[in-house]
Parts: C-alpha cells; structure tokens; sequence
C-alpha cells in the first residue's frame, strides 16, 4: 500500500465511523424516546423473586409477573388477577376464579394449574405461606379458571397474604418453571405481567431490560400501588445498574438516566437545585434501623443488659448519623412499627422517648454485668450500619460496656450472624441492620420481630408473650382486635427487648421533569409512568 | 526462540495451576455466606441453611476444589451460584469493555509519558524536568477516584462533551465508544503515566551520559535522532518492562474506574462477585487476569530480543 491509497482508506474508514457514529445516536434518540432509564437501588443479580428475595428482585418481579391481588396504598388487598372469590361460612374453603384473558409471555393462557404450582412453590418460602400450609387440607384446581383451597381452620388473613408487597410476593409462573424447586433458581422468566424481561440483554451487574407485554389486559380501577390498572405507557424500561452514588446522580443531571430510585442523601441538594429534576420520598414506609442483640450469649442474654442499652439509646444520634441534617428524613420511634400505619402503636415504647445514661448504668450494675466484650460486627460497606455502628461504639462505652468492634462487610456480617457459638469463639454479640417499613406494618411479613426461640431471627429472642400476641393478631377477625394485639405484642417486645429500634428514616428519589406519573411507594412503580 | 516460547507457555500451567489453588483456598477461608445474600435480609436462619446445602456448599473442601478443578481443566469454569448463568458467559459479556479501556489506556499513557519522560531527561535540572517529575509524583499520589469525578464533573456535567458513564460498543461506531472511554482511559492511566514517565526519564538520564552519545553529539548528530533513536532504543528494556508490570496496575485500577464510570466489564464483574461471594465467578476472573498478566509477560520477554539484539533466548 502506497502513502495515497493508506490516506484513501483512512479518510474512508474515518467518514464511515462518523456516520456510524450518527446512525447510532439517532437510533439511540428516537428509541430514547420511549425508553424510561431507571437506576434501581441495587443490581439486579438474580432473577428469581421466591429463590432471592431481595428487594431488587422484588422490584423487577413486579414488572414481569402479575400477583392474584394487590394491596393498595391504605393496605387493603385488592382483586388483580383474581374475577372473584368465595370463602364458605365456617371459613375453612376459599374458591377463587381467574379473571378471562390472562396470558403469559410465550402466549400460553393462564390457568390455575399454573396458579396452584406457583402457590405451591411460594408457600415453602414464606411466612404467611407456611403458616397457611400447616393449616392446609387441599389447594388444588376447580377447573381452568378456578381453584380452591380447603383449611382446618380459617385463616382471616388470606387475601393479604395473597397481596401483600413483602417478598416474596404470590408471583404467578407458569406451571413447568413454578415446579422448580423452591431452593433452586429458575432459568426461565416467563410472567403474565405487564412487561416482558429481555433475557438477552441482561448483563448483570450492568443492565436489565423489559418491553411491553402487548397482550396484557390491565384492570379497569386506576392504580393504586400493587392494585388497579397496571397501564404500561412507555415501551422499554432499562435499569442501568450504578455502583457509584455521585455518577448515577451526575448521569440524572446530563439526562442520560431519567429516574433514580435512591440519590446519596448527601447529594440531594445538588439535584434539588437543578431546574429538570423533581426530588421527593421514595418509599413513604421508609426503613427502621436495628440494633440486633444475641439473646443466647452474655452479656445480651441478661433482659436487665438489653434494658440498659434500650434506656441509654437516643434515637436521633442515629438517625442523624444515617441521613444527615435533613429533618423531614427522619423521625423518633418509639416502637417497632411503622409509622403512619393503620396499626401503628407505641404502648410500651416510653423507654426510647427520653435518653437516661444514670439509669442506664445502674440496670447494667443491677444485671451483673460481668465486663464481658461486646462484639459488634458491623459492615462497613453499607452506608446505614457503619453510620450506626459508629454510635453504638460510642453508646455502649458511656454506660461502661467494653467494645469489640469488628468492622468487616455485609457478606460476613451474613455469615456470622448465622453462627450460635459464643461470641469469643466466633459468634458476635449485636450486628446492626434495617428493616423496610413495609414489613413492618404489622408482624405478617415481620420476622424480626417474632422471638420463639430457636426459630426466630438471627439473635433468637425467645419471648412467649410475643409469640402470643402474633398468633392473636393472626386470629383477629378484625381492625379493633388486630390494634389490641398490636399493642400488647409491642409492650412485649419492648419490655424483653426483642431488639433495638434505632428509629424510623426516608430516603428521597429523584427524576427528571420529562418523566410524569412517579409516584411514592414501597416499590417503584412503573405503570401510569409517561416520558415526553 | 520458538522453544522458549513453548518453554514459557509449559511453565505457565504451573503457574495457573498454584493460583487455582490459592484463590480456591483463600475462598474457601475467607469468612461470608453467598447463601445468606441470596435469602435476603428477612429470611431465616433454615431457609439459609437449605440454600446453602442447595448450592453444595456445606461439602468438604476436597471434594469442592476437586470438582472444580476438573472443570476448569476441561474449559468450563461453573456457574454462577447467583445468576445460574455460566461464568464464560458472564466473562465474555464483560471482557470488551475491560479490553477497550485497557488498551486505550495503554496506547494514552505510552504516547504521553515516554515523550515526557524524553524531554525531562533531556532538559534535566530545568524548570521542563521538575514540572515533569512534579507530575509523576502528583500522579502517584491522587486516588484514580478523585481524577475520575473531577474529570466527570469538568468535562461530562460542566462543559457536555462526553457522557458521565456507561460504554458503547465498539460495533456501534468508533467516536461513541471512543467518547464513553476517554474519560475513563485518563483516570486509569494517570498513574500509569507517572509511572512510565518517571522511568523513562531515569533510564533515558543514564543512557544520556553515555560515550557514544557525546560521541553522537561531537559527530552533529540532530537532537532528535541522539534523543529517539541512539538513546531511547538503548533506555527501553527498563521502560517496556515497567509497561508490562504496570499493566497490574491497570488490572486493579479498572476495578475502580469501572464502578466510577459505569462501565459494565471485569472489574465491576469482580467486585461485585466479591462482595457477594459469588465464588465461581471469582475464581474464573482471577484465572483470566493472571493468565493475562502471565502472557503479557512473555510478550514483553519477547519484545526484549527486538529492541536489544544482545538478548537471546
């Protein structure tokens, strides 16, 4: 090749690149147009949502698969996929009837063999679901639009069990992929929900996308979180999945996202001040911050040692440390649940009103503590542990506790908490976590709060007069006695000191203005959501 | 010469064969739980415990390494316990965008630093060399990071030249793939173009007070050719070896600037598996980065023998 033909070809393969280079971007536009860019919390590395039971998982579940009904924002359970239902008088057979036209995403009908098979996988994995399985003589199909479910006692919470928007939800699959093991992962994704997930161009760790079912038949009501119509009015939503809080902001600010599930709260500011960006709550149900104790091991095996911590603990020092100097992120909690619920209570919640170091340090003298260390494991990689990790440092040394502090991540923090040997020998003494408020509206989905013993949460707490008020709240027929056993089970749990609650908090999410219909929840929602 | 290349290549297995070991050990010790991160934080204590006998997680050490290792020996290197998807897969949807930003990386900091690196030598003790050296040393001390968001913010947020994050294949046309990664090629070279810079500039002070380049010089021998080609060609073997070393540099930087930039390649692939203990996942990206390491090692070997004649092997 001569010095002329190489410059020929260079200018040749240079004007092509650019025109590529502009195909590409028009290509980019004019898909961008009906394309929603949304960051979710967390990367979406599973796609099982009764496997992994991840929020994030939950999240995109919602997309793909349809539940048989869904709470709406006053917590009421409401028809989705189900025409109707029929409970016998001695309420011991539920009938339920599939509403006409359900298909899947491979175009196959739904039917309630498949609602049987997916009800079956699901109630080995959750709460409400094995609760309902002991009890349970016959769940098994009518016909093809028509089931029934036969119980040796009744069980009033049915419908919100079948609703609910704790993970793992009642996600409808159809009857081959819901055969699977309910402690394996599946490998298909079929859903008969609004959206269809484009298993092709999921990369995780980087990118998830769903297009829109166009068979799917939404419900005539408007929507109304879980519930209502589930209108899709965009076709392709990609979740670009952004480890780096500051990028994922700067990304919203160049309008190469559109909606950020969880800005940095120390950014917010940033994107408030920006003309094309609305900020507002996410998840009104917000998070409760934990301070978990192991009721097996001294020194936390002692109730008078939990007390002292309880009655030194000030809430806002925790909250403050989590999200800063916003005021409308944050609330004192007396209690375990969340507030602004229906069910709502703090009877018994009075210790955590008002800090007292003095009566604190005498509980710990009365309890004999011994100077035992405590062993807080306490990730560091996530931003609300190691915020409350540095105050419970702190905490239990003013009331003359000795600390072991180990700081390490969440996948250990995972694994040690797991452990029941004693904390000098590989097990821990107190771990911090959170909870979503949304399992915390009342003990259904809440695990944390359950204390019988060997069963229980990490830390087994084991409180017979907890146990006793969650089985009669189980048993309420109705809102009067579910609030009566609410308050009582929170009395117990403070007076026992199930664990510490450290407070309620927010976070906000962000969007650009070309983006309408966002609304706040316990989960991003997505139908009724429009891009201009 | 082809022996020593056949010579090489038979001690690698050695080579990958330890590090399988190790990595698998060091795996096996570490403390966490995939299992725990797969149930969610409301799961209990048997829901985990049966995910962990799912995965086979609660078998012997041997019998995990062993099964491994006869996988690996036969191409495969597992699944991922949290995707299900295959690790090949998962290191073949990532491996363009790593290989993109390392070697734009590489081409950016060589083109930038050995001529800085020239010109320190050649106007050493001047104001010239100690802005140089000044850079080298600012260049060792900044964190990728803090270069990575300054960039971002002036270049991306500020003037909209380029895109914040994200990357665009190569297939999709060149200036979008090239304006994705420029940003990110700056970051990861930064120090990589102190590092060679101030390398060059050390060899290229020795090679400088040579006979025959005051015997270059007496003759009328141009600047340029006494600075490029008598003195540069005899300052290389110290540069290219630094180059190949420093490419573990890139390894362990492109973690970083992958998760600065969004960047969907290895090391986010990496880190994320790290934190989540996806062990076959990490095991196979550690395999594939030192064999990388292995085999850019003995191109550099090789790439000795034509830019020094008295090398043989």
């Amino acid at each position: 090749m001569d010095r002329r033909s190489f410059l020929k070809s260079a200018t040749s393969t240079a004007v092509l690149a650019a025109s590529g280079a502009l195909t590409t971007k028009a290509v980019a536009q004019a898909a961008g147009a009906k394309t929603l860019r949304f960051v979710p919390q967390a990367n979406l590395a599973n796609f099982d949502p009764i496997w992994g039971t991840q929020y994030v998982v939950r999240n995109a579940a919602a997309l793909v698969w349809d539940t048989l009904y869904g709470v709406d924002s006053k917590f009421v359970p409401q028809r989705q996929m189900v025409e109707s239902e029929t409970v016998s008088a001695d309420g011991l057979t539920w009938t339920f009837k599939l509403r006409p036209g359900l298909k899947f995403h491979d175009g196959s009908p739904v039917t309630s063999k498949d609602v049987v098979q997916s009800l079956m996988r699901w109630q080995a994995r959750d709460p409400m679901g094995l609760m309902i399985k002991a009890i349970q003589t016959e769940l098994a199909p009518i016909d093809d639009s028509s089931w029934k479910w036969v119980l040796t006692e009744p069980y009033p919470k049915m419908l919100l069990a079948l609703g609910k928007n704790n993970a793992p939800c009642t996600f409808i699959m159809p009857e081959r992929i819901a055969k699977t093991d309910p402690f394996q992962q599946i490998t298909e994704y079929i859903g008969s929900g609004p959206m269809k997930f484009v298993r092709n161009e999921w990369v995780p760790g980087a990118k998830a996308v769903f297009e829109k079912f166009a068979d799917y038949i939404p419900r005539s009501e408007p929507p109304d979180w879980l519930s209502g119509g589930k209108t899709m009015l965009v076709d392709r939503i990609e979740w670009v999945i952004m480890p780096d809080a500051a990028t994922a902001a700067a990304a919203l600010q160049n309008g190469e996202v559109d909606w950020l599930e969880t800005p940095l709260s120390d950014l917010v500011p940033v994107l408030k001040g920006n003309k094309d960006i609305n900020v507002d709550i996410g998840d009104p149900l917000g998070n409760i911050g934990a301070f978990r104790m192991n009721h097996l091991h001294p020194p936390f095996n002692n109730p008078k040692v939990r007390q002292a911590v309880m009655t030194a603990l000030n809430q806002e020092d925790y909250m403050r440390a989590i999200v800063g100097d916003d005021d409308k992120l944050w609330k004192a909690l007396p209690s375990f649940f969340t507030p602004g619920t229906p069910l709502y209570t703090e009877n018994g919640g009075e210790v955590l009103k008002k800090r007292n170091v003095a009566e604190a340090k005498k509980l710990l003298a009365e309890s004999g503590y011994k100077g035992e260390p405590v062993i807080c494991v306490v990730a560091q990689d996530m931003a609300a542990t190691k915020a409350m990790g540095d105050v419970t440092s702190e905490l239990l040394k003013s009331i003359g506790m000795k600390v072991d502090f180990v700081a390490t991540d969440w996948g250990t923090v995972g694994a040690r908490r797991a452990q029941k040997t004693a904390p000098g020998q590989g097990g821990w003494s107190m771990f911090h976590t959170w909870h979503a408020g949304a399992d915390c509206v009342n003990p259904a989905s809440y695990t944390a709060i359950r204390a019988n013993g060997d069963k229980a949460w990490f830390g087994w707490p084991d409180v017979p007069d907890v146990e006793s008020q969650v089985t009669a709240w189980f048993k309420a027929k109705n809102l009067d006695e579910e609030k009566a056993a609410m308050a009582k089970l929170n009395k117990a749990a403070m007076d026992n000191v199930v664990f510490a609650p450290t407070g309620f908090y927010l976070a906000y999410q962000a969007w650009r203005k070309n983006i309408t219909g966002v609304k706040s929840g316990p989960l991003p929602f997505f139908w009724g959501v429009a891009k201009a | 010469m082809f022996a020593f290349i056949v010579r090489r290549i038979i001690t690698t297995i050695p080579v990958m064969a330890f590090v399988a070991l190790f990595v698998f050990s060091l795996l096996y010790i570490a403390p966490g739980d995939p299992a725990a991160v797969i149930a969610g934080d409301q799961a209990s204590p048997a829901d985990v415990e049966k995910i962990r006998q799912s995965l086979g997680l609660d078998r012997p050490y041997l019998v995990r390494f062993g099964e491994w290792f006869f996988r690996v020996l036969q191409g495969d290197l597992g699944t991922s316990i949290f995707t299900s998807l295959p690790v090949t897969q998962l290191i073949g949807q990532r491996i363009e965008p790593t290989v993109s930003l390392m070697v734009l990386t590489l081409i950016l900091a060589v083109a930038i630093a050995v001529p800085l690196g020239v010109l320190a030598a050649w106007k050493a003790g001047t104001w010239i060399d100690r802005v140089v050296v000044a850079f080298a040393v600012f260049g060792f001390s900044v964190p990728v990071f803090v270069v990575g968001y300054l960039l971002a913010y002036t270049f991306a947020l500020k003037l909209d030249w380029v895109p914040v994050q994200g990357y665009t294949p190569l297939s999709q046309g060149v200036w979008p793939w090239f304006k994705n990664l420029i940003l990110p090629s700056i970051t990861l070279g930064f120090v990589y173009i102190a590092l060679i810079a101030r390398i060059t500039r050390a060899s290229m002070l020795d090679v400088l007070q040579q006979d025959y380049i005051r015997t270059a010089r007496s003759k009328g021998v141009a600047q340029n050719s006494i600075l490029f080609v008598h003195a540069l060609k005899n300052a290389a073997v110290p540069i290219i070896t630094i180059i190949g070393i420093g490419v573990a540099l890139l390894i362990g930087g492109a973690v970083v600037t992958e998760s600065v930039f969004a960047i969907p390649g290895l090391g986010r692939l990496t880190l994320d598996a790290i934190l989540r203990r996806d062990y076959p996942v990490i095991q196979g990206v550690v395999l594939i980065f030192s064999f990388v390491y292995v085999l850019v090692n003995l191109v550099i070997d090789l790439i000795y023998t034509l830019v020094d004649p008295r090398i043989r092997y």
